[in-house]
C-alpha cells in the first residue's frame, strides 16, 4: 500500500492547505509535541503563508476601495465602478433582507463581503494559499456573527429574543419539541456557516490539484497520456471557471446568511 | 485492514453527495418552474434561491467533511 502511494500521484492534492513558515523550510516529522520533538511546530510569532495571503487580501481591498475611489469621478472608470457596484450591491441586500433599522451594521456585513471574495479571489492565483480554505479563518467569522447576533437579539429584545425558540404559530403540544429543534439548529448555524464556506473552497481546489495530477500522466506513459492529458487539462479549465463562480456565491451566500441571523436578531418573531 | 476500512468509509461518506445533488437541484428547478410562471416575480427572489441552495448543500458539505476526516483525522 505504502509503495503504491509513492508511485501514484506525484504530491498530494491536499498538500496546498498545509500552513507553512515563510523563512522557514520545515521538515515533515518534526513536530511532535509528545516526544518533545518542537523544531518543526510553528511558533505563535512566525509568519506563514496564511499570514502573507491574509495580509494581502487586506491591501488588495484597501487598494480597491481606496485608490479606486480617490478621483470620485462623476463618470467613473473601471475600478471606480466595481467598487461602487460592490458597495451598492451589499448595501441593497442589507435593506432587502433586514429593512432599514439593519443598515447600522452595513460596515461589519461590507467587510464580511469585501474579506470573503477578495480571499476566494487571490485563494485562485496559481502557488497562492487560500485562506478561506481554513477552518479557523471561516470560523472564528462565523464565530463572530454568531456571538454578534446573540448578544445583539438579546440587547435589542431582552427576554423576547427567546421568542425565536417558541413557535407561537403552532400547536401547543408542538411547540416544545419545535423549541428543542429550533435550539438545536440555532446552535449549528455557526458550524454550517464556517464549514460551507470552507469546504467549498477546500473542495473546489482539491479538485483541481487532482485534475492537475492527471494531467501529468503524458509522462508517465504516453499511449494513456495522449487521452488523459488533453481531457484533465480541460478539466482544469472548466472546473477553474466553476471556482471563479463559487468564490463568489459562496461569500454572496456567507454574506445574506449573515443578513437573515441579523433579521432573527431585530425581529425575532416567528 | 484498517487503512482498508477508512478508504471504504470516506468513499462511502460521498454517496451524501447525492442527497446533496438532489437537495440543490429540487431548489433550483422549482425556482425555475416558479420563475417561468411569474417572471416579474423572479428577481426579487434569487437571494431567497441562495439561501435554500446554500443550506441545501451545506449538508453536502458535510458529508465531505467526513470523508476527509476519515481520511486524515481517524
Amino acid at each position: 500500500m505504502a509503495t503504491e502511494a509513492e508511485t501514484g500521484l506525484a504530491f498530494h492534492p491536499m498538500d496546498q492547505f498545509v500552513v507553512k513558515p515563510l523563512f522557514r523550510h520545515i521538515e515533515p516529522g518534526t513536530c511532535v509535541p509528545s516526544q518533545n520533538i518542537t523544531e518543526g511546530c510553528i511558533r505563535w510569532y512566525e509568519p506563514t503563508n496564511a499570514t502573507l495571503w491574509l495580509g494581502l487580501t487586506a491591501l488588495a481591498i484597501i487598494a480597491l476601495f481606496v485608490f479606486g475611489t480617490r478621483g470620485r469621478a462623476i463618470i467613473p472608470n473601471r475600478v471606480q465602478s466595481i467598487a461602487e457596484m460592490t458597495y451598492g450591491m451589499v448595501y441593497k441586500m442589507l435593506e432587502d433582507i433586514c429593512g432599514k433599522e439593519g443598515l447600522k451594521y452595513f460596515p461589519f456585513v461590507m467587510t464580511l463581503f469585501c474579506f470573503i471574495v477578495f480571499s476566494n479571489y487571490l485563494g485562485l492565483l496559481p502557488k497562492s494559499f487560500s485562506t478561506t480554505s481554513q477552518i479557523a479563518v471561516t470560523g472564528v467569522l462565523a464565530l463572530m456573527v454568531f456571538l454578534g447576533v446573540t448578544i445583539l437579539g438579546f440587547v435589542k429584545n431582552g427576554a423576547h429574543f427567546l421568542g425565536l425558540f417558541w413557535v407561537s404559530s403552532a400547536p401547543l403540544a408542538l411547540r416544545p419539541v419545535l423549541a428543542l429543534i429550533e435550539l438545536i439548529s440555532y446552535f449549528v448555524r455557526p458550524v454550517s456557516h464556517s464549514i460551507r464556506l470552507a469546504g467549498n473552497v477546500m473542495a473546489g481546489h482539491a479538485v483541481i490539484k487532482v485534475f492537475a495530477a492527471f494531467g501529468a500522466m503524458l509522462l508517465i506513459s504516453p499511449i494513456i497520456g495522449i487521452v488523459v492529458t488533453p481531457l484533465s487539462v480541460l478539466g482544469i479549465v472548466g472546473v477553474y471557471g466553476l471556482e471563479m463562480l463559487v468564490a463568489i456565491i459562496q461569500a454572496y451566500v456567507f454574506t445574506i446568511l449573515t443578513c437573515v441571523y441579523l433579521k432573527d436578531a431585530l425581529h425575532p418573531s416567528h | 485492514m484498517e487503512l482498508m476500512g477508512q478508504y471504504l468509509g470516506a468513499g462511502l461518506a460521498c454517496i451524501g453527495m447525492a442527497g446533496a445533488a438532489i437537495g440543490v437541484g429540487n431548489v433550483a428547478g422549482n425556482y425555475l418552474s416558479g420563475a417561468l410562471r411569474n417572471p416579474s416575480a423572479a428577481a426579487s427572489q434569487t437571494a431567497t434561491l441562495f439561501i435554500g441552495m446554500a443550506f441545501a448543500e451545506a449538508l453536502g458539505i458535510f458529508s465531505f467533511l467526513v470523508a476527509l476526516l476519515l481520511l486524515f483525522a481517524v
